[in-house]
């Protein structure tokens, strides 16, 4: 299916991002190091002063004016990215719906890290989850390949003119950043070609035609605004699509909203976001052995979140269980909810949904875990009722 | 003035017509009100040089009073009016007194 010869490399994710963001070469890109998304830059700076990209790098003083730097950069009309993790992302929250509501296609990089406190730097999805409703798209990686793949497709999603929204490529902190895995490289002319030339909307330094960008709003025109931009994110559904598509021709991996995996038959189903999907699969595999009807669904895209095909995928199942690796303290996870809207047209005859909170700062997800709750949700699917709705796994009780 | 529909909004709200703020009609906010006593007036233009609007009107490099469509009433004008001999050119009221 592929039809260019791609380079097979063992590179951590970090590198992987970095060398994406090298075949992209956007015009500005400014960051501040964090743990673990801090190689992603290292890498990029060092192919700056290499010579091998013509990016301006800004070296900021915080997370804060990182962000603030790429929405200056974008709205002056360059192609803009940044990277960053946790805290970092925290700190950026108030300029992440700056850089949506002036409808700015900036990529960051995120690798997800836990948020403090505790202090921690390991690996899980409470920044991104933070995220969630500062206007950018989401998409999140399983590995080192889909978080190249996904950085690839971003500016063109993101800067297409029914969206024109910011864009968020998360991949697992240090499980997937920092671990080496072999894959694909595409060749830069091919990547220059699919990405193309940045096209700015209405951009400031544009002096013949001179605007002004972040006018005051009351009462009288803010909920307009923000109707628009949830347009915008409806409609980026369909563009992601189409953009994928064009993406498996010149790479051959097809990437959908949300991959299914067994999922056609599954009468058991996980659901679980990034790193985590790999171990399911194998352990989906062992269960499909034995004979049972097991499959696993694992969203790509977060925002803007496929209901109704998600909906429509679970609706057969017996019984699912919704793994997240993040956590609403005193609500259900994050992934949970949305799994539960996508199934609320199907209150009758759905499967019965309950909630395992995992791996909180990057502790292991083992086989054996995956198979505790794969065994449960047997359990679940045969009784037809969950036990308790939430609760956590990976856990010392 | 029509308001725009959420359909017919410009991308991200870019304002792409320069100094269409003057369509735009602050003077409700004011809660109290410049008042000009032009026998008090030195025309020193203070009051044009200080207003954070451009709620003073000026014809012929001469202070002719003020846009009250614009004006917020924040009183920097009279604070900052020298007048003459001591009395003021530029008095703050209370709205709708």
């Amino acid at each position: 299916m592929a039809t260019t010869t791609q380079k097979t490399v063992a590179v951590t994710g970090n590198h992987a991002v970095a060398e994406a963001l090298r075949q992209l070469n956007p015009d500005v890109m400014a960051a501040y190091p964090i743990t673990p998304s801090t190689e992603i830059m290292q890498q990029y700076t060092t192919f700056v002063s290499n010579g091998k990209v013509d990016t301006e790098i800004v070296l900021v003083e915080s997370e804060h004016s990182a962000m603030s730097a790429c929405i200056g950069a974008s709205a002056a009309g360059g192609r803009v990215a940044t990277a960053t993790s946790a805290q970092g992302l925290a700190l950026m929250w108030e300029m992440l719906h700056i850089a949506s509501g002036y409808r700015l296609p900036i990529l960051l990089a995120c690798a997800n890290r836990a948020l403090s406190a505790p202090l921690n730097i390991h690996g899980d999805h409470s920044d991104g989850m933070g995220a969630r409703d500062c206007g950018w798209i989401q998409l999140y990686s399983e590995n080192a390949q889909e978080a190249y793949d996904n950085t690839l497709m971003s500016f063109r999603i993101a800067e297409h003119a029914d969206v024109r929204l910011p864009i968020m490529v998360g991949m697992d902190g240090f499980i997937t950043s920092h671990s080496i895995e072999s894959m694909q490289y595409l060749p830069d002319d091919v990547v220059k070609k699919f990405v193309g030339e940045y096209k700015a909307m209405e951009p400031l330094l544009d002096l013949d035609h001179p605007k002004s960008l972040g006018a005051l709003v009351l009462t009288d025109y803010y909920i307009e605004h923000k109707r628009a931009e949830h347009e915008a994110m409806l409609k980026a559904k369909k563009v992601i699509q189409d953009v994928s598509e064009e993406f498996a021709k010149i790479s051959g991996r097809k990437y959908e909203l949300f991959e299914s995996y067994r999922l056609e038959d599954a009468e058991v189903v996980l659901i679980a976001l990034s790193s985590a999907a790999g171990t399911v699969k194998d352990e989906v595999d062992k269960y499909r052995n034995k004979g049972v009807k097991a499959g696993l669904l694992k969203p790509r895209v977060f925002r803007p979140f496929p209901y109704e095909e998600v909906g429509l995928a679970l609706k057969n199942a017996k019984a699912a269980c919704v793994m997240d690796r993040a956590d609403s303290y005193g609500g259900y996870g994050p992934l949970f909810m949305e799994i539960a809207s996508a199934l609320a047209p199907y209150r009758q005859g759905g499967p019965v949904l309950f909630n395992k909170i995992y791996g909180l700062g990057g502790r292991d997800l083992m086989p054996h875990d995956i198979d505790q709750v794969i065994d449960e949700t047997i359990e679940v699917a045969k009784s037809g009722k969950a036990k308790i709705l939430k609760d956590y796994m990976t856990i010392r009780n | 003035m029509k308001q725009l529909n959420w359909k017919e909004l410009p991308l991200a709200g870019v304002v792409k017509e320069a100094g269409n703020a003057e369509t735009y009609h602050t003077g409700s906010w004011r809660s109290s009100k410049p008042r000009w006593i032009p026998e008090n007036c030195i025309q020193c233009l203070f009051c044009w040089i200080y207003c954070p609007d451009t709620a003073v009107k000026v014809k012929d490099e001469k202070m002719t009073g003020f846009d009250y469509d614009h004006c917020k009433g924040c009183g920097v004008c009279a604070l900052e009016c020298p007048g003459k001999k001591g009395s003021k050119a530029i008095v703050m009221e209370e709205e709708g007194k």
